[in-house]
């Protein structure tokens, strides 16, 4: 099995600045109770974009093109809280390939990996400048690591095996299954 | 070479040695696994036509979608969503299909997953323990490594009982001297959060060690080491020790007899050696922690319960204190509140229902203030009725209700409406966490219990001081 390969994203941004975005506000814990894996968009950041009676407000979110606008620059520690795979899931389906921070949270670094959403981690100058070029048009080239917006010019660095994943389509898995002998010696070394 | 701990474990669970091109492949001794995160990994791996490679060594449970609502014995669950139900029956069935062991409706041992891990002694020092849910680290108490993953990665252990990981950076908290009177592990985890940061610890594995550390109970280590994630670590631990092994012999899945004494001599193993390098060391006064409470929306937003709201020190402080409504400069303690639930993976167990129930004992839930207690498994019900906790709780006003999550991610049924303001044992206060709108502080037992009595924001130790001078 394959998965999609995403080599770059050409796109204008949106900012969300704050600092400690969890998972809940990604997507609340109330819509975890599917089987599937299922329709996520209108669940993405869905208590920042709706009101009590479910009507959409007036937030940035629900206004902005979700063909033209696909790489979001979030605040510091972005995916922290928890584990649920549904909020990568959900912030692809809501038209966002790629999230740029100063840092992200591991166990949502490793779900984004795995699913064709590119988090770059970059530098606190260039994650400032970034956040100040919101509507502007960006470039996240998964293949030289970097970040171009204007004269912003930002590397990251992927664990090499995602980045491999991302460009390739590699199926983790199927790297995985390939190595079930290795997995069967480990097994009779440890009984 | 010196090693820590944690490197004893991960070095000794590489099936594949990690590579300047791919990590290592980490073997997992021990696959929890419950209704929320595991349906879509075994529908991956059965599309694939792939089986469950050793069922042995998954254990599920029941918890997070399921209702708490008091119910006779015997009597069916009433869920709060058909899609609740629906996801319990998918596991139910995954289970039977895949010969998965199953703490299910009908079980004794059903619970929250990581209180029931460590109560049945399937949880040990030295293991990998990974689940579907980022308080895994609970597990960590007792000297393994253990991990919270995504969905993809419970279908990987499920098919291959492996994880691609690469081998994270250390952290050594160390708490010297001893925690003074009145204040429990919970403040502990909460001032330690409060010094490294929502994301301060991100990319580590952390070791708590130190001589406030040994001297905690195995379910205040447990406390301590289910909050790391706040902390954005990737797992917490503590070493192993005598502590450790009186918990661990008897229960159901621990070994037995001659087995237990050779797990025991393994288990001995199970430390830092002196002289073993951390990436970062951190160190804490046991004797300054003060009981704690949370003011904002994330868990590092904490300060002791006789301070004051702090000034917002940027943007995400001041909209923080905003939606708690709190002042700045004004007395966190004194605040009105609505909603008082002790629960959770971080504070459902015997000890905790203990400290919240000699706060409780005599008095009443103030007038117009809800109040939920919920066991962390039937094991802890059990025992909390056998010794009459459940009486001392439902005669001051309060709740009592069947184990499960519960509030502490209030996609149950059980929330608070927007702009209730719920003191909470659990383990965050994210804006929503427990309700749209709600707004949650975060303490220990005893703060929550002494803050139902009061109606508003309390120190638990003013009413445990007059209780022992009556």
């Amino acid at each position: 099995m394959r998965n999609d390969a995403i080599t770059s994203v050409y796109s204008q941004i949106f900012t969300l600045p704050d600092a400690n975005i969890d998972t809940d506000q990604i997507i609340p814990a109330r819509f975890l109770t599917m089987t599937e894996r299922g329709a996520l968009a209108d669940t993405c950041f869905r208590d920042w974009r709706f009101d009590e009676d479910g009507r959409a407000n007036a937030h940035p979110l629900n206004t902005r093109d979700r063909d033209a606008v696909r790489i979001l620059v979030a605040g510091d520690n972005f995916g922290c809280g928890s584990s649920r795979e549904h909020a990568p899931w959900a912030l692809k389906d809501f038209g966002f390939d790629a999230v740029i921070t100063s840092r992200a949270a591991d166990i949502f670094k490793s779900n984004a990996a795995k699913n064709g959403l590119v988090v770059c981690e970059v530098d606190e100058a260039s994650h400032a400048a970034l956040l100040g070029r919101a509507g502007e048009i960006a470039e996240v080239n998964v293949i030289e690591q970097t970040v171009t917006c204007g004269p912003v010019t930002a590397s990251f660095k992927l664990e090499p095996f995602a980045r491999t994943c991302l460009i390739e389509g590699v199926d983790p898995l199927g790297y995985i299954l390939a190595q079930s002998d290795a997995i069967a010696a480990y097994e009779a070394r440890a009984r | 070479m010196a090693k820590t701990l944690f490197e004893k474990i991960w070095d000794s669970h590489q099936a594949v040695a990690e590579t300047q091109a791919a990590p290592g492949m980490l073997y997992v001794d021990l696959h929890l696994i419950h209704e929320v995160t595991s349906p879509q990994a075994f529908k991956a791996i059965e599309d694939r036509g792939l089986t469950v490679r050793r069922p042995e060594l998954t254990f599920a449970t029941l918890d997070h979608a399921t209702p708490t609502t008091p119910r006779a014995p015997g009597a069916k669950p009433i869920y709060a969503t058909k899609a609740a139900e629906s996801q319990v029956r998918r596991l139910e069935d995954n289970c039977r299909r895949h010969g998965i062991r199953l703490a299910g409706w009908d079980s004794e041992d059903r619970g929250i997953v990581h209180v029931i891990g460590p109560e049945l002694g399937l949880t040990q020092p030295g293991q990998t323990i990974v689940c579907g849910d980022s308080h895994t680290a609970t597990h960590g108490a007792f000297g393994a490594l253990a991990f919270g993953i995504g969905t993809t990665e419970v279908g990987h252990v499920l098919a291959t009982q492996c994880l691609l990981q690469r081998r994270p950076k250390t952290m050594r908290v160390t708490v010297d001297g001893r925690l003074r009177a009145g204040v429990s592990a919970k403040d502990l985890i909460l001032a330690i959060i409060a010094e490294l940061g929502a994301g301060g610890a991100s990319g580590h594995v952390i070791e708590y060690a130190g001589t406030a550390i040994e001297e905690l109970s195995m379910e205040e280590r447990m406390t301590v080491c289910n909050m790391s994630i706040e902390a954005g670590a990737r797992a917490g631990l503590i070493a192993p020790d005598e502590t450790t092994i009186d918990y661990l012999r008897g229960r159901k899945y621990a070994p037995k007899g001659a087995a237990f004494e050779a797990a025991r001599k393994r288990w001995a193993q199970l430390v830092s050696d002196p002289g073993a390098l951390f990436d970062a060391e951190v160190r804490i006064e046991g004797s300054r922690v003060a009981p704690m409470v949370t003011w904002g929306d994330s868990p590092d937003m904490a300060a002791p319960v006789d301070a004051v709201a702090p000034m917002p020190s940027g943007p995400e402080s001041a909209r923080a204190l905003a939606y708690m409504g709190f002042k700045p400069g004004e007395a966190l303690m004194g605040e009105t509140i609505d909603t008082v639930f002790i629960g959770s993976c971080t504070n459902a167990r015997l000890s905790d229902l203990r400290e919240a129930a000699a706060v409780m004992a005599g008095r009443h839930v103030k007038a117009g203030v809800r109040m939920l207690v919920v066991p962390g498994s039937e094991a802890v019900k059990r025992a909390a009725e056998a010794e009459g906790l459940d009486a001392i709780f439902t005669t001051a006003g309060a709740q009592w209700r069947e184990p499960g999550c519960s509030m502490c991610i209030a996609m149950n049924g059980d929330s608070g409406k927007p702009g209730e303001r719920v003191v909470s044992t659990s383990n965050r206060n994210f804006a929503g966490r427990q309700g749209k709108g709600v707004r949650t502080v975060l303490a220990s037992p005893a703060t929550a219990a002494a803050s139902a009595v009061a109606g508003a924001i309390a120190d638990p130790r003013r009413i445990l001081e007059a209780s022992h001078a009556q």
